[in-house]
């Protein structure tokens, strides 16, 4: 349009078209008898689903204008791995920007097209946005509503406006992948299945994490997860790892095989992926190849306390730590060649390997822990004498027994923990055709792949089968899905509901294994009570039958008059109190024997509460 | 108006200090000028801005670069959307993120869309002060349904809040297309009429021809850009010389006229206008598919790499330009907006002010298109 435009001077006459309007209906709403409605994006008064919020503050932190505060509620029980804290908004601050929405995890936070809010009271400006479904009071039917009395105490009922989108979130709600060795690859050797992240791919995860520090909660012994992630996101693995011994000593092993109660609180989980923390965990004990010189940790002034430790499981490995940082000498006895207990033996080498535990375990060894291997308590050496030879015990001997199903002819069977222990750490075992391995759990599930692989390996180029059969039907199985998704990428065959009858022999040969229906696992209390069809069976054939059921305590090392002593609380565990001291002094205990979650980080947990308790018993406070 | 005899400050008896705004019905906003007057002839005027300090640019070295994206739209409140796109862009510069292709479309429109509900904006203020109520109305009336369309696809009428970085924050809502087409249809057919009762109107003519008059030289000398420098002749645009979003993917004129007088900015801002929504026109025929937002990483940890940037865009009143400064943190180091209010309300207007008749404040103020919280920040 560059060329000359001519100047219009026009005519006086001419505005006089405008008259026409006149005549032309207004074109203003006569506003509140005309209602306008706002678009269906309007970004009005916050929305809060109360049942959904998990108290995470991810909207306080990235509320520019410092509008929004968590407060506490009483009246919520939290559930497991959240908070009973809600957001309050005050709307004097408040810019309507909606980032709020955007950032927030569990998309309970939205906005409304509600905009009205007139009272004389300043207070009320400043409220806990809830929705329709969590304040039935407030929010109102289209009948009931009336525009007159609009207010946050007057709102309309499923007006929602802007809400959040997960295309849209500020938050990634997809995970870095971890590279891992194919199905086909894996099962034919027990290499180790999870590659590890890169150090990149490690930064982008860790750039996930929003801070909010739910998992901290959730996690049994509290580790400082955000610290670590948030280390390992700015390039230093070796600060994350300070932070993580500060509550666990054994990450090469939890960055391994850890039940991660944190990523199942995880705020990021409720729509997308939670973080990987447990991998993140690993990443950063793995890149740090000698932790002695990264950590710099010293043990405290020498007290002259002698402390035995049995069983050199994560929790003894753990208490063995943070007892001798305190300055006492601690002793870890264990039947076992080497440390790790129950992990060393349990875990797969394709899960754990042994370098991996060897990590842990030889640093606890360098700051002065002595640790005596092969040494059976009650047999190489007896428990009264260590009772009097030591300041304190710690009781860390795990559940080391297998169940069996005592089925006819079941002692034809294998029972899990000796297999497992004899492939990982003995001379191995040879293995059938046609493996039936009974269970559902994740036992079972490492008992099935470690057979797989070992038939693999023995019966090359042959057909093979590894099945499983347990009580438990696909929706109430005890193993992780995770475990389950695995193990059937890699072959196994799943019979889920159907109990054992009866082991099939013939010419003192296995034949196979006689299965029934299940009808129900658990009877109407909850309990562990199976019942069945007896006239639907099945019949599994099969040359090794293996049991993977369930583990028990072994305290036959302790003596008869001092086990008498022993107190078990109603769920069969040892009772110990506040302190983790066991009904007899000075002994304490921690790990399976004692809680419920029958993992290594709840050990830790309870190794932390009882090296306090031996702290402050052997300082006289 | 504040009448003020300073017998002793003046050197001549007759004359006046006049303090026009910033409580006055002609003002641009919380603005004033201090005006030497002798008779109805002003000798000198002093821009007195200061009255809107919001410090802004303070207030974001505090807020990290995701909190920052809701508080740049509020420095204009006529046309908060380029603020919001020079933020993103320099941002992306900076920490070098891609924009999908879709995502620079609906950037392009949706500025586009911000410049006409501002023109409308200023053609209502320039109506209003020459008396014109009734051409007011309409242009008030027409921006409304364009912010109909900005509350349909944004969630909010004034601050969208909508431009962040790495995209757009929301894809256009199923049957939007058409609803800018019908908007902008029902806004062009009226442009008969504007054109009878305003633009081709004697009074409007005579009151505005002639007034406010400025060169090319002095133009360029003293800093003015967007309609007040293409009013005099010169055909000087962001979006053609350094193209950004998807000016360079259609075809557009710029409205230039000669005179450079209030009555030829007020025609530039007309034809920019119908240009604008032909140019919106063509963007929507040529929009692609795809996503409209590459996830920025997360705001809690995000750090920009160190470094410094200045980014431009035209906005409905100028070139306006922004200098962000990275130390390598989650928070910008230093913040520097260049304005175009800025050297039109304090520079170019005091100059023309000078000799003008106080009747005239308003018309050459509002012709400058000064928009009073640009200036302070």
């Amino acid at each position: 349009m560059k060329e000359k435009t001519t100047d219009k001077k026009g005519s006086f006459l001419s505005p006089f078209k405008a008259v026409n309007y006149l005549f032309k209906k207004p074109r203003t709403l006569r506003y509140p008898f005309e209602p306008k409605e706002p678009a269906l994006r309007y970004r009005g008064f916050h929305l809060n689903d109360w049942e959904k919020c998990t108290g995470c503050g991810n909207c306080a932190d990235i509320c520019p204008n410092e509008a929004i505060k968590m407060v506490e509620i009483p009246e919520i029980e939290p559930k497991p791995g959240e908070k009973n804290d809600r957001p309050k908004l005050d709307y004097g601050r408040c810019c309507f920007c909606g980032l709020c929405v955007d950032i927030c995890p569990a998309g309970s936070l939205r906005l409304s097209r509600d905009y009205f809010h007139i009272h004389f009271d300043t207070d009320t400006f400043a409220f806990f946005p809830k929705d329709e479904k969590t304040d039935k009071e407030h929010f109102l039917g289209s009948e009931q509503y009336s525009i007159l009395k609009a207010s946050l105490a007057h709102r309309k009922e499923n007006y929602e406006g802007f809400t959040s989108d997960l295309e849209y979130s500020l938050f990634e709600p997809q995970r870095v992948s971890m590279p891992e060795v194919p199905p086909d690859e894996r099962k034919l050797s027990f290499i180790e299945q999870i590659i590890g992240y890169s150090k990149e791919e490690a930064k982008a995860e860790a750039s996930r994490c929003l801070e909010c520090k739910l998992c901290e909660e959730a996690c049994p012994a509290h580790l400082k997860i955000s610290d670590y992630i948030k280390a390992i996101y700015e390039d230093n693995p070796g600060e994350s790892l300070k932070k993580i011994f500060e509550d666990n000593p054994i990450p090469s092993i939890c960055g391994r095989i850890c039940m991660k109660h944190c990523e199942t609180a995880c705020s990021l989980s409720i729509r997308g992926e939670a973080l990987a923390v447990r991998w993140l965990k690993r990443f950063a004990a793995d890149s740090i190849k000698d932790y002695k010189t990264a950590l710099e940790l010293r043990a405290a002034e020498r007290t002259g306390k002698k402390i035995a430790v049995i069983g050199a499981g994560p929790s003894g490995l753990s208490i063995a730590h943070f007892l001798t940082l305190k300055g006492h000498n601690v002793v870890v006895f264990d039947s076992l060649p080497g440390g790790g207990g129950m992990v060393r033996v349990g875990p797969p080498l394709y899960r754990l390997p042994i370098e991996a535990i060897d990590k842990d375990v030889n640093y606890i060894a360098s700051l002065g822990v002595e640790f005596r291997f092969n040494t059976t308590i009650g047999k190489d050496i007896l428990f009264e004498d260590i009772l009097k030879e030591y300041d304190a015990i710690y009781l860390g001997v795990g559940t080391t027994a297998s169940r069996s199903t005592k089925v006819k002819n079941i002692d034809r069977a294998h029972l899990a923990l000796p297999f497992l222990q004899a492939n990982k750490i003995g001379s191995g075992t040879k293995v059938g055709k046609e493996i039936i391995v009974i269970g559902g759990g994740n036992v079972a599930m490492d008992v099935a792949r470690e057979a797989l692989r070992l038939q693999y390996m023995q019966h090359p180029g042959e057909k093979v089968i590894t099945k499983t059969v347990s009580l438990e039907d696909w929706d109430e199985m005890p193993a992780t899905k995770e475990e389950i998704e695995d193990a059937k990428a890699e072959g196994i065959q799943f019979n889920p509901g159907w109990g054992p009858k009866e082991v099939k022999v013939e010419d003192s040969r296995i034949k196979g294994l006689l299965c029934v229906k299940v009808k129900l696992v658990f009877d109407e209390q909850g309990r562990f009570s199976p019942t069945f069809y007896e006239e639907k069976q099945m019949f599994l054939e099969g040359d090794m039958i293996i049991e993977a059921i369930g583990q028990a305590p072994d305290f036959s090392f302790i003596p008869e008059k001092l086990f008498e002593k022993l107190q078990f609380t109603a769920q069969r565990k040892v009772k110990v109190d506040d302190n983790g001291m066991t009904t007899i002094p000075r002994v304490f205990a921690g790990g399976d024997i004692v809680n419920q979650n029958l993992d290594a980080v709840t050990a830790i947990a309870d190794a932390k509460i009882a090296t306090e308790g031996i702290h402050k018993m052997l300082s006289g406070r | 108006m504040n009448m003020n005899l300073s017998s002793k400050m003046s050197s001549s008896p007759r004359e006046l200090e006049l303090y026009f705004g910033p409580q006055h019905l002609g003002m641009v906003g919380n603005f004033s000028i201090t005006l030497k007057v002798e008779g109805d002839r002003i000798l000198e005027a002093q821009a007195n801005p200061g009255y809107l300090h919001r410090g802004f640019e303070k207030l974001m070295e505090y807020r990290t670069w995701i909190q920052n994206f809701p508080m740049v739209c509020r420095i204009n409140v006529v046309e908060p959307d380029s603020m919001e796109m020079v933020y993103a862009m320099a941002v992306e510069k900076l920490a070098q993120i891609e924009v999908p292709e879709r995502a620079h479309f609906i950037r392009s429109i949706y500025l586009e869309l911000a410049r006409v509900a501002s023109h409308l904006f200023g053609l209502w203020a320039y109506a209003n002060m020459l008396g014109f109520d009734t051409v007011a109305q309409w242009a008030m009336y027409h921006r409304d349904l364009i912010l109909d369309l900005f509350e349909e696809l944004t969630g909010g009428r004034v601050y969208h809040i909508y431009i962040w970085p790495g995209g757009v924050r929301r894809d256009f809502p199923p049957g939007f297309k058409d609803k800018i087409v019908n908007t902008l249809h029902s806004i062009g057919g009226c442009v008969p009429d504007y054109d009878s009762t305003f633009f081709n109107n004697r009074l409007f003519y005579d009151r505005s021809k002639g007034i406010g008059q400025l060169t090319l030289e002095q133009a360029k000398q003293w800093g003015a850009t967007g309609q007040t420098l293409r009013a005099t002749g010169m055909p000087y645009d962001i979006r053609k010389i350094e193209p950004y979003a998807a000016y360079d993917k259609v075809d557009w004129d710029v409205p230039v006229r000669e005179d450079g007088d209030a009555y030829s900015r007020v025609w530039v801002i007309r034809d920019e206008m119908i240009e604008s929504v032909h140019m919106i026109f063509k963007l929507l025929d040529a929009m692609p598919e795809g996503p409209v937002y590459n996830r920025i990483p997360n705001p809690f940890k995000w750090k920009v790499p160190r470094g410094d940037v200045y980014v431009r865009c035209e906005s409905s009143r100028g070139e306006l330009g922004l200098y962000l400064v990275s130390d390598g943190g989650d928070k910008p180091y230093r913040v520097h907006f260049r304005t175009p209010s800025y050297p039109h309300g304090l520079i170019i207007l005091e100059k023309l002010l000078e000799n003008a008749s106080i009747a005239d404040v308003g018309n050459i103020m509002i012709s400058l298109y000064v928009v009073a919280p640009e200036i302070d920040r």
